[in-house]
């Protein structure tokens, strides 16, 4: 009798218990969440709030950026005259160098090339240029290096497919750059630019950067990045360090295209250039003379 | 309470691992350390030393995302003096000892930073110079 | 119900403690990716996305295949399904929580991954691929505890649950279409950008997965007396032939436009992967021999699958059809279609991929982390499916 009385309040306390049990973890889950998500919620709201002015404007401006058409506001770009590059090939050497000095880029040793970085390099015409028709190339461009690099696109795609707005175009200036803060890695706008302009930190950089620039940063692994056109530098009133290396020569013409008092659109109205890869519609803004 | 014998002097240990690096300093956070003044004398800074202490954080990353996102490298006027807005163009220009002054109050406060992934300290710089 | 995991036959032990294995072997790799970068994989400048991401790509497909079993069972009523659903649903939480491992394993600044949040960027493929992975995630979580738990007491499931298990079928697609439009949108490769990617990824899908399902439940029949029924089976098995079937058309259909236009854009990829690449005098050929293996398996896995239409058939042969199709699903989308992408490289030339050991271990690691998962879900649904017997 006792032993039933007692099964039976055991059952019943079982059912109490589980049904206070479960309100508990209700509400305790409920608070968990509540107290995860405040602050989370909280911070959102803030910071959306405090950066309405300035960061949405630029949020969108990135965006905007990409999709509206450059022609308002500046858009830097860049004229290559490869017929002075063919004449002096050592030009071309300086300029890259130029590159990597001012920026720390690091040059790997030739069984590490799978790890390379490179923001400007020089490649033949048939690489530079694969939308046009190699066949009888004429000698000299047949056995010319063509210097390739980021083309700070009207429309990048890289831009538009960055999940964390880490590469983005600034308004200002048309230049496509690279926020190394923001970038989880993710390589999609390596996958997604047209011209192989980015390269990826897949290992610490620092051990095979050969001088340092005591004014730039490196860049840390797990990172991409291209050409910025030397952003820093125009700050400065400088041209691009590339542009710089063959200055004189005409070789690199650096301006705002879309100003059309522009010694870079002077150039581009007297002489027939052509593009990389036009029919990616990702407009680029580098122009070769060939 | 079902095996109260095991649970509370489980959740007794529970308590005294966690709370076990306390313990181990005696109940005590420790000396606070002093920086170390930059070593050229400087004693102008872009910000009063208590703000700086307090903001630095929220400063450099203020200028990161105006210098870099924003591409407003304006220089920041203070007391008639113009400073770059960068850590390894201008902070540490001044505070050329990251071991010195730095990294005093961050591994008190086990702080991480990841700035020195990317930025060069001057000595670092100087270790691989330009040699023309 | 999770209590369920925690007692079984010694076979069931064995089995976990053999992914264990890989799985430690794994995280041991991984840490040493952690420590030192990406470099330790066999990613290059040119090949920038390598195994971690083609086996994303693979198993987001068999997330979605879930969509299989549910669609016919809650919007057509098709009672047989009833046993089977459950178990499309914890291949999707298995098969997505594998998606996200891959994608940390992938990514340079791991640590920095919350920044897709605090920044969303409704412009990228990629954000609404973690939205929708995550979604679809929560919503199996959801859908499928509630409904095992009803059915374990033996009551139907709350009328709430039904909204979201309806929301899920719409999310099933669009897991794979966002997928595969990280791919057709971009503008540089020509072997992606194409309409057909989408319905060529959900088609292999709903191959892929359903045959997962298939084999799952034959070895179940064997280790945990669970009986799916001879007609879902039969049924599941028209599925995966009639999807199979439609993913060969559409790589046909590559092919044609690939070949007949000789448009260089469009065959320089198929030529890698089928029959390599010539260029400077250096044969590049060194997924030939998996690509073909691939079509071998395919006709022979759908070959099988017919033959198993009109003759009786034991299980051996259905399992051996469904591996055939699975793993020639799993070369051709994962290897070929990622890897192809990126051959020829942007600049024209041609740069091969070969994974490195550490990469291989973290593949592994997290494939028996999948099949683990796989293997306690289905423990906990088959414990409640013999409970209520």
């Amino acid at each position: 009798m006792s032993s039933d009385s007692c099964a039976g309040s055991i059952e019943e306390g079982d059912a109490l218990m589980d049904n206070e049990r479960r309100k508990f973890l209700k509400i305790a889950g409920i608070s968990a969440l509540a107290g995860i998500g405040a602050p989370a919620i909280a911070k959102l709201t803030t910071t959306a709030a405090y950066a309405a002015p300035q960061h949405e404007e630029a949020a969108k401006a990135a965006e905007a950026g990409a999709e509206e058409d450059a022609v308002s506001g500046k858009q830097y770009g860049m004229v290559i005259d490869m017929r002075k590059f063919i004449e002096q090939p050592e030009l071309l050497d300086q300029a890259i160098a130029a590159c990597a000095l001012a920026h720390n880029v690091p040059e790997f040793p030739p069984d590490k090339q799978k790890s390379e970085i490179k923001w400007i390099w020089k490649t033949p015409f048939e690489n530079a240029f694969t939308e046009e028709s190699f066949t009888h190339l004429a000698k000299n461009i047949e056995e010319a290096e063509f210097p390739v690099l980021c083309n700070h696109c009207a429309h990048p795609s890289c831009v538009r497919v960055c999940p964390t707005k880490a590469t983005f175009k600034q308004k200002d200036n048309g230049i496509v750059a690279m926020d190394y803060h923001r970038c989880i890695g993710c390589r999609f706008c390596m996958a997604a630019c047209p011209y192989g302009a980015r390269s990826f930190n897949w290992e610490d950089p620092r051990p095979y950067v050969k001088t340092y620039n005591p004014n730039f940063p490196t860049r840390m692994r797990g990172v991409v990045e291209k050409c910025n056109f030397c952003g820093e530098r125009l700050a400065l009133g400088q041209q691009p360090a590339c542009v710089e290396a063959c200055k004189g020569s005409g070789a690199m013409v650096f301006g705002d295209i879309n100003d059309e008092k522009s010694e870079v659109r002077q150039v581009l109205a007297k002489e027939f250039t052509i593009q990389r890869k036009p029919s990616a519609g990702t407009k680029p803004s580098v122009f070769y003379i060939v | 309470m079902y095996n109260k014998g095991t649970i509370i002097p489980g959740l007794i240990l529970f308590v005294l691992i966690v709370m076990s690096p306390v313990l181990y300093n005696g109940l005590k956070a420790g000396v606070v350390p002093t920086p170390e003044p930059p070593p050229g004398g400087q004693k102008q800074c872009v910000l009063p030393a208590k703000e700086m202490k307090d903001t630095h954080m929220q400063l450099l990353n203020e200028w990161r995302d105006e210098v870099l996102r924003h591409d407003d490298r304006v220089m920041v006027e203070v007391d008639g003096k113009k400073y770059r807005k960068g850590l390894q163009t201008t902070c540490m220009q001044c505070h050329t000892s990251k071991e010195k002054f730095c990294d005093s109050c961050h591994e008190y406060a086990s702080v991480k930073p990841y700035c020195w992934d990317c930025h060069l300290t001057p000595a670092q710089a100087a270790s691989k110079k330009e040699t023309h | 119900m999770i209590e369920k995991i925690l007692k079984g036959k010694s076979a069931y032990w064995i089995w976990l403690a053999f992914l264990v294995v890989f799985i430690a072997i794994g995280a041991a790799c991984y840490v040493r990716q952690y420590l030192f970068g990406l470099a330790l994989t066999g990613m290059s400048r040119n090949v920038s996305w390598g195994l971690y991401i083609s086996q994303f790509t693979f198993l987001v497909g068999v997330a979605a295949g879930g969509l299989m079993l549910v669609l016919p069972y809650y919007i057509h009523d098709y009672k047989a399904f009833g046993k089977l659903t459950i178990l499309g649903e914890f291949l999707a939480i298995a098969a997505i929580i594998m998606c996200l491992m891959f994608i940390m394993a992938d990514l340079g600044q791991p640590l920095r991954g919350l920044n897709m949040i605090i920044h969303p960027t409704p412009n990228s493929m990629l954000f609404w691929d973690m939205v929708v992975l995550l979604g679809y995630l929560s919503l199996n979580v959801l859908c499928g505890w509630v409904i095992l738990t009803a059915e374990r007491k033996e009551v139907s499931p709350p009328k709430w649950i039904y909204f979201f298990v309806y929301t899920s079928i719409p999310f099933a697609v669009s897991i794979h279409t966002v997928t595969a439009m990280l791919y057709c949108g971009l503008p540089g490769r020509h072997s992606w950008l194409s309409a057909i990617i989408a319905p060529r990824f959900l088609a292999s899908a709903f191959a892929a997965g359903p045959a997962l399902i298939v084999l799952a439940c034959l070895v179940m029949k064997r280790v945990a007396h669970f009986d799916a029924g001879k007609k879902a089976l039969d049924k599941l098995s028209t599925i995966i032939m009639y999807a199979a079937i439609i993913n060969t058309f559409f790589v046909i259909l590559e092919f044609f436009v690939g070949y007949y236009s000789n448009v260089p854009g469009e065959v320089h990829t198929l030529q890698y992967l089928f029959f390599g690449l010539t260029e400077h005098g250096h044969v590049y050929n060194n997924l030939v021999p998996f690509m073909w293996t691939s079509v071998f398996l395919n006709f022979a896995g759908l070959g099988l699958f017919a033959y198993l239409k009109f003759k009786e058939g034991t299980d051996v042969m259905l399992g051996a059809a469904c591996i055939m199709i699975f793993l020639a699903l799993w070369i051709d989308k994962g290897l070929g279609f990622v890897l192809g992408g990126f051959v020829p490289t942007m600049l024209g030339d041609v740069v091969e991929y070969y994974p490195t050991a550490n990469e291989i271990g973290i593949t592994v690691g997290i494939w028996a982390t999948g099949f683990f998962l796989v293997t306690i879900l289905y423990k906990i649904a088959v414990g409640v499916e013999h409970e209520i017997e």
